[in-house]
């Protein structure tokens, strides 16, 4: 089951195991200038407030009570990530439009071991956008449907779906007993469920997520294999993408105000990210998504370039581990 | 308010706007005797089967567990839930009968998944 607490997505398998929990928020940060150089990660600038779709389904496109599940506001060309904490060992597929961030092929609601479709949580600290490379991801960027930018539209030609579609398959019990509840192994069980794991987002109300700019960071491979997951327990969230304009309308409350461009951010000296992932390897990009317009070629084609694109300067570049810190934008 | 007087206000109010909530054409739509119907509204008879009222229920547009609630039933869903753990739920029953509806909801609500 999946419940909302706190701007929280709760997914839990009690009848997998007692511990068998997640919780993914959708954090507000800057858009990396998208100039086709590679930048650290940015910072989280709060997270995104998460509404049911069925408290306010009168205001809301009818497909959208079809899908159900939530919904967040952006803005036009605003970025945002995924944080997973406290995990309980998931096998998480995470798709925009319906097309797989990992592989860029068509949603499908199975694991696949090759290519690997999936993110391991604890251990994938964060998934910032679309896996272009090895190494290398393309921002999550929120723009409109229809206007050709997102990468659904670009790999199907339709501007059907939007959004972010998140299934998640808990690791089976007995794997989780092996590995995590040998009296030996208590100590390193806690470290490993406790770290938090972050991934990266950008919707829109009837907006979708189209590949921004390019940055640095790993989608780690399963180091557990497929067949530790239970694939008889499944939850899964359509995450629909509101504009901010749009969110005040439906629901009365105010979006959060659009974060700082990246070079307002590097130019007042505040950090910028690089995780340390130890010697975890990492799966390859996908060759289909690493073949999408990113939204400034796009712009640029549409012959309206995007604005607040110029380069940064990240001059403090922090290493961290398990958690990206999360900063206030409205300190800035 | 009885099952009875709760249906007949609702179809009544469905009627004022719609002469296809008649008695006459409701109870042909879920599958009775108008006569039977009637008397069901009256409170003349006991509530209907739990497939007759989740048929009325739909026909109203009601919610279902509602309208089982009125009449004193409890669906066959639900009791299979709690038969599997009788003691269990009945623990959970009495501990939650006192908590706000607002507490109750943040218990059960969960995100829908519907189809996509």
């Amino acid at each position: 089951m999946i419940s909302l607490e706190n701007e929280t997505l709760t997914l839990r398998f009690p009848d997998v195991h007692a511990r068998a929990a997640c919780e993914i928020s959708f954090m507000r940060t800057l858009r990396i200038p998208d100039d086709n150089r590679e930048y650290p990660l940015p910072p989280g600038l709060g997270q995104f407030p998460l509404r049911h779709v069925d408290d306010h389904a009168d205001r809301l496109p009818a497909a959208w009570k079809t899908h159900g599940g939530v919904f967040l506001p952006m803005h036009q060309s605003e970025a945002m990530w995924i944080s997973f904490y406290r995990a309980y060992p998931m096998a998480l597929k995470v798709a925009a439009g319906k097309i797989d961030a990992v592989t860029g092929e068509a949603w499908s609601r199975e694991l696949s071991a090759d290519p690997q479709n999936y993110l391991v949580v604890p251990g994938q600290p964060w998934l910032d956008g679309f896996c272009v490379a090895k190494g290398t991801i393309r921002q999550f960027v929120a723009m409109p449907l229809g206007k050709g930018f997102t990468a659904e539209e670009q790999l199907t030609g339709k501007a059907e779906h939007g959004g972010l579609q998140i299934v998640a398959y808990p690791m089976k019990a007995s794997v989780y007993k092996e590995l995590f509840e040998r009296v030996a192994d208590v100590r390193f069980a806690k470290a490993e469920i406790e770290e938090g794991v972050v991934c990266d987002a950008a919707p829109v109300a009837e907006m979708g997520l189209a590949p921004g700019g390019l940055m640095r960071q790993n989608i780690y491979g399963d180091r557990y294999g497929i067949d530790a997951w239970d694939m008889s327990a499944s939850s899964r969230c359509f995450v629909h993408l509101l504009n901010s304009a749009q969110y005040f309308a439906v629901t009365g409350s105010h979006a959060p105000t659009m974060p700082p461009t990246a070079k307002d951010y590097s130019d007042a000296g505040l950090p910028w990210f690089e995780h340390y992932g130890g010697d975890k390897a990492a799966v390859d990009g996908a060759r289909k998504l690493a073949g999408l317009h990113s939204v400034a070629a796009k712009s640029w084609q549409q012959g309206a370039p995007l604005t607040g694109n110029e380069p940064a300067q990240p001059q403090v570049v922090k290493t961290v581990g398990g958690r990206r810190p999360v900063r206030e934008g409205e300190a800035l | 308010m009885t099952f009875g007087s709760h249906i007949r206000a609702r179809r009544e109010r469905l009627r004022c706007d719609d002469p296809a909530f008649s008695v006459r054409q409701v109870a042909h739509r879920i599958g009775v005797e108008p006569a039977y119907l009637s008397k069901v509204e009256r409170d003349q008879v006991a509530p209907p089967s739990e497939a007759t009222i989740g048929r009325l229920a739909a026909e109203l547009g009601e919610d279902a567990d509602v309208m089982l609630a009125l009449g004193g039933k409890v669906s066959e869903e639900l009791r299979r839930i709690i038969m599997r753990r009788p003691q269990l739920f009945a623990q959970l029953l009495r501990e939650l009968k006192a908590l706000p509806d607002h507490a109750i909801a943040h218990i059960v609500r969960e995100v829908r998944d519907g189809d996509w």
